[in-house]
């Protein structure tokens, strides 16, 4: 940096000139992003029904919230569907990522293949999948009518199973993106190191396990964080497969929000129910964010 | 460079080598599947849905389904198809991906060669931004486009899109210039460039990559919005997104499944572009440096 | 009845800067995107615009108008209203309650609305004693809808009581028949257990436990019983029940391959559909228990503050349209329901709408006209919505009919 020049209008204008410009987004996202949080943390506390109000009531909305037992459901299902579905992005990614990077043949297809499900939005893969899977007219009726009478698979219908479809089809729509995460990992990874280990007779398994894997420790935080802000805000997913049913076995906290705030007029607990969501994220977020910027000044 | 083609490649028996192809073939199928059926069942008269198997290939080929969700569907009061929505979806996406990845790749730039104090922890508090739900939002929005007195407006709309998505194109531009090297910048310096001159003649022409990806994930991301579409479109300039949930959600009568699909598919079919198209430089793109880390 | 179909050209121009409106319009939020329900909705259209206003349509489908009513929030937040919205029950009064809605008084008083519109409808259409909608249609949810083929072959009568009907439902069952149609989900478990409470314990316990959301009415042996007629009814429907849309359902009724269907008469637009006619085909009869009643919901349009006076008097135009004689009777023919006015001639209507708007008239006269708490009018969304949760959870087996009714009265106290 230019320490010693005169301090002339050009220079100075230089220093001030880039804080200028980053202002802009910079204040855009301190009022629609958190001043809009602190919004929803000041609602929580009010006795908001259909629209903003500003009574204060107290910690009431909160100690209601979990006498619910819809929130109870909804944190549950996003506890099990949340790790379910980022272990098995995770798992199914790699795996894809290291086989295609094989020198397939075909990879120019099978790519764009892996690849397209993220191109659509949440709510044609719920209605695709959720014909897919009624065992009316979907996969199980189709078994039947090729013969196989006693195959079964009404997991959309079953209460207890039901979280699990919205797993398969999340899971249909991420893998690809992560795979091409890890296929970009692994691309970028520095061969001098694969040839060493080679040389000192490192086996394939372990060339992957001890070298390879290691190394693509950045994507796997970037695919973590992706599908876990993917997983807490998943809404129209969860709506267009099974509308949170059957009943209300596959709430989440992003629809039971929206159905307490927008359909039950109880804005209130809405609220305090997204300040519970914004603080998981945070509680993820913050630390991996910490970690991550720190390292790189 | 792939692994598998230095000289030192991983050496693999025939048969993992089979095995490995069955793999991807089998996941290929997987993802393929529900495509599939959605395409087969859009080109199907409605008895054959009703009466017959969803994997099935038509025993009377069809178009007419298309057509009625492009021009003849029901979505609201008036039998429009999909049509006049498609272009109001363009008429938002286009300038909102536009401005928002301009804006992101400028901020990208000052946070890595205009460094200054404090600017580490303004990068963070914008990538926090990434992760905020969206129906959190909607009633304070809805107010403060109220009182700007752009509810209801195309550029409303595209406001609130660049918004939120200023996080996303800020990070992307973020971790792919701060791997440029800073050294041309500080040449350009020493050379009289000034701010503009240095990102527009310097940055911009190695921008490519990362370019195709933060256009890319906008794009995707604002075409398929369905809450900020339905909430600050009036009527007549709602995106597709709002149309086609109208036509597959109407709760009464008859379903047309194959008019649904051909629709679903028709809403999808510029984003599948797309990625179909620039999907190579997706990964390229990812490489460079943006998502690694 | 044709009305010329002019393509709102005005209106798309208008569409791009919508606020200020100098030609007449009115900007309309609804749910009724279906082919059938569209149809309907054009006789209005069709109406306005032959009065030389144009029609900004603004529909937003899903969750039965759930997605709408979001939406609404957000227009009116941002203060752009529509001019109006299709709005049911209580709905109506939580917006009146917030002074977003217009006063059509004066409109009232001209066409005399307070003498043609049941009281009970009234309660709805206006707020602190001023009209604030104007109500389009009167549904009522407590009807079985029955296959007459499938009651000859099985030698059954229209039952009028519970024990009959149970008998009637076995009988299917043995015959190897579905015995009632039902869709799992959760608005159509409640429409049943209205009927179940009324038939229970009448009038005066529905208004207790559904209305007056009295604690022990909520918890009494009779709300119990209530939950236990839900259990046989359970034991009647197929294993496939469970997320089937109501229209299914009623197809599945159409086709003989269930005797029964328990559902509002939106439902006869499907038997129509399948070419069938009221009394031939297909009867219609009050759920045994329920007779002498009518838990009702009504479709009306809430007509929201504009500040706009070429609005306001479009506002005006529409609501005397949606009032009109002629317009009752062409969208009631349509949709399915019952006029909102009691003064019309029923000789448009098929045998099942006379049968209704004679019912309607004579619960209206005696006293036995309630709103329907699974459709919005007999409580507010969250006090409706926690009894959904009750009634569903038990449905699908999570409570017994005891807990069931304790669960009741927790829940119906939190929303509170």
């Amino acid at each position: 940096m230019a320490a010693n020049a005169p301090t002339d209008l050009r220079t100075r204008m230089q220093v001030w000139l880039p804080k200028l410009v980053l202002a802009p987004s910079f204040a855009m996202v301190l009022i629609f992003v958190y001043g809009f949080i602190l919004f929803t943390l000041y609602l929580s506390f009010t006795g908001s029904r259909m629209l903003p109000s500003y009574d204060w009531v107290g910690l009431q909305n909160y100690q209601n919230l979990f006498r619910i037992r819809e929130w109870d459901t909804a944190i549950t299902n996003l506890a099990i569907f949340a790790s379910l579905y980022i272990i098995i992005c995770t798992l199914i990614g790699l795996f894809l990522a290291i086989f295609l990077d094989q020198k397939i043949r075909g990879e120019g297809v099978l790519r764009p293949i892996f690849l397209y499900p993220m191109a659509l939005s949440f709510i044609v893969t719920g209605t695709a999948w959720k014909w897919f899977l009624d065992p009316g007219i979907g996969i199980e009726a189709t078994m039947h009518l090729w013969g196989w009478e006693s195959f079964e698979f009404d997991w959309i219908k079953d209460r207890e199973m039901a979280i699990y479809t919205v797993v398969i089809a999340a899971v249909w729509q991420t893998s690809g993106f992560v795979m091409a995460m890890f296929l970009a990992g692994l691309r970028g990874i520095d061969t001098e190191i694969l040839k060493a280990a080679q040389m000192d007779g490192a086996s394939n398994w372990n060339l992957y396990r001890r070298v390879i894997i290691p190394q693509l420790r950045p994507a796997f935080l970037s695919a973590f964080v992706i599908l876990s802000h993917l997983a807490i805000k998943s809404y129209d997913l969860v709506i267009a497969l099974t509308g949170g049913g059957p009943g209300n076995a596959t709430a989440v906290p992003a629809t039971f929000m929206y159905s307490y705030t927008f359909t039950r007029n109880q804005m209130g607990i809405g609220a305090s129910s997204a300040v519970i969501m914004l603080m998981t994220i945070a509680a993820i977020m913050v630390p991996y964010l910490y970690a991550e910027l720190r390292e790189k000044k | 460079m792939s692994i598998a083609s230095q000289d030192s490649a991983i050496r693999m028996s025939r048969a993992t080598r089979t095995f490995i192809y069955l793999f991807l073939l089998l996941f290929a199928l997987f993802y393929l599947l529900p495509f599939f059926i959605m395409l087969v069942n859009s080109v199907k008269p409605l008895s054959e849905i009703t009466g017959g198997q969803m994997i099935a290939l038509p025993e009377v080929w069809t178009i007419q389904p298309w057509l009625d969700a492009w021009s003849t569907a029901q979505i609201g009061v008036e039998p429009t198809g999909l049509r006049p929505y498609f272009w109001n979806s363009i008429r938002m996406v286009v300038p909102a991906v536009v401005i928002c990845t301009i804006i992101g790749a400028l901020n990208g730039y000052i946070l890595t060669k205009w460094r200054f104090r404090g600017d580490t922890l303004v990068f963070g508090l914008m990538l926090f931004s990434c992760f905020i739900p969206f129906q959190i939002v909607l009633i304070p929005m809805a107010r403060i486009l109220g009182i700007l007195d752009i509810a209801g407006t195309t550029a409303g709309l595209v406001l609130v899109h660049v918004v939120y998505g200023i996080g996303f194109s800020t990070l992307y531009f973020r971790n792919y210039y701060a791997a440029f090297p800073t050294e041309l910048v500080r040449a350009a310096q020493i050379d009289g460039a000034g701010f503009f001159q240095i990102f527009w003649r310097i940055l911009i022409p190695s921008s490519g990559p990362i370019t195709v990806v933060c256009v890319i994930w906008l794009f995707t991301n604002i075409w398929n919005d369905f809450l900020f579409g339905a909430s600050f479109a009036s009527g007549g300039g709602a995106p597709m997104t709002v149309a086609l949930n109208n036509l597959v959600n109407s709760s009464t009568g008859v379903r047309e499944y194959n008019v649904h699909f051909a629709g679903a598919i028709m809403a999808a079919g510029p984003t599948l572009l797309v990625y179909i198209v620039a999907g190579r430089y997706f990964v390229r793109g990812l490489m460079a440096g943006s998502v690694k880390g | 009845m044709t009305f010329t179909r002019k393509l709102p050209l005005s209106a798309a121009a208008v569409a791009l800067s919508a606020t200020a409106v100098a030609a007449q319009e009115v900007e309309v939020l609804h749910w009724w995107t279906s082919g059938g329900e569209a149809a309907a909705l054009n006789v209005l259209k069709g109406d306005l615009e032959g009065q030389g206003i144009g029609w900004m349509d603004m529909p937003v489908a899903g969750g039965g108008g759930s997605d709408a009513m979001t939406v609404l929030r957000a227009r009116v937040t941002a203060g752009d209203p529509p001019t109006a919205v299709q709005m049911l029950g209580f709905s109506i009064q939580d917006w009146a309650a917030e002074g977003a809605l217009a006063n059509l008084d004066d409109l009232a008083a001209e066409q005399n609305w307070s003498d043609v519109v049941p009281e009970a409808l009234q309660r709805f259409s206006t707020y602190d004693g001023s009209w604030v909608a104007a109500p389009v249609n009167v549904h009522s949810t407590n009807w079985v809808w029955a296959n007459t083929a499938l009651m000859e072959e099985l030698g059954i009568e229209q039952p009028g009581t519970w024990d009959e009907f149970v008998a009637a439902m076995q009988a299917a069952q043995d015959a190897g028949y579905t015995a009632l149609a039902h869709g799992g989900q959760a608005w159509q478990d409640a429409t049943i257990f209205d009927s179940m409470v009324m038939g229970v314990g009448g009038p005066e316990f529905y208004q207790a436990a559904m209305v007056d959301l009295d604690a022990d009415a909520l918890g009494s042996d009779q709300m119990v019983e209530a939950f236990q007629r839900m259990e046989t009814l359970r034991g009647f429907v197929d294993d496939n029940f469970s997320g089937r849309d109501w229209n299914l359902a009623s197809a599945m009724v159409a086709n003989g391959d269930a005797l029964f269907q328990i559902m509002g008469d939106w439902a006869k637009g499907e038997f129509i559909n399948a070419g069938q006619t009221a009394g031939v085909e297909f009867q219609c009869f009050r759920v045994p228990g329920t007779e002498g009643t009518v838990t009702f919901n009504s479709d009306q349009f809430a007509m929201f503050n504009v500040s706009d006076e070429t609005a306001m008097a479009s506002q005006m135009s529409m609501a005397s349209s949606v009032m009109s004689p002629e317009f009752q009777v062409a969208f009631n023919t349509v949709k399915g329901s019952v006029p909102a006015r009691t003064d019309i001639s029923d000789e448009a209507f098929d045998a099942c709408g006379q049968l209704g708007m004679a019912q309607l008239a004579e619960a209206a006269e005696n006293g036995t006209l309630f709103g329907s708490m699974a459709h919005g009018h007999a409580n507010n969304p969250s006090v409706q919505n926690a009894m959904y949760d009750v009634i569903t959870a038990h449905f699908n087996g999570e409570y017994d009919a005891a807990t069931a009714a304790e669960e009741m009265v927790t829940a119906v106290s939190i929303a509170q």
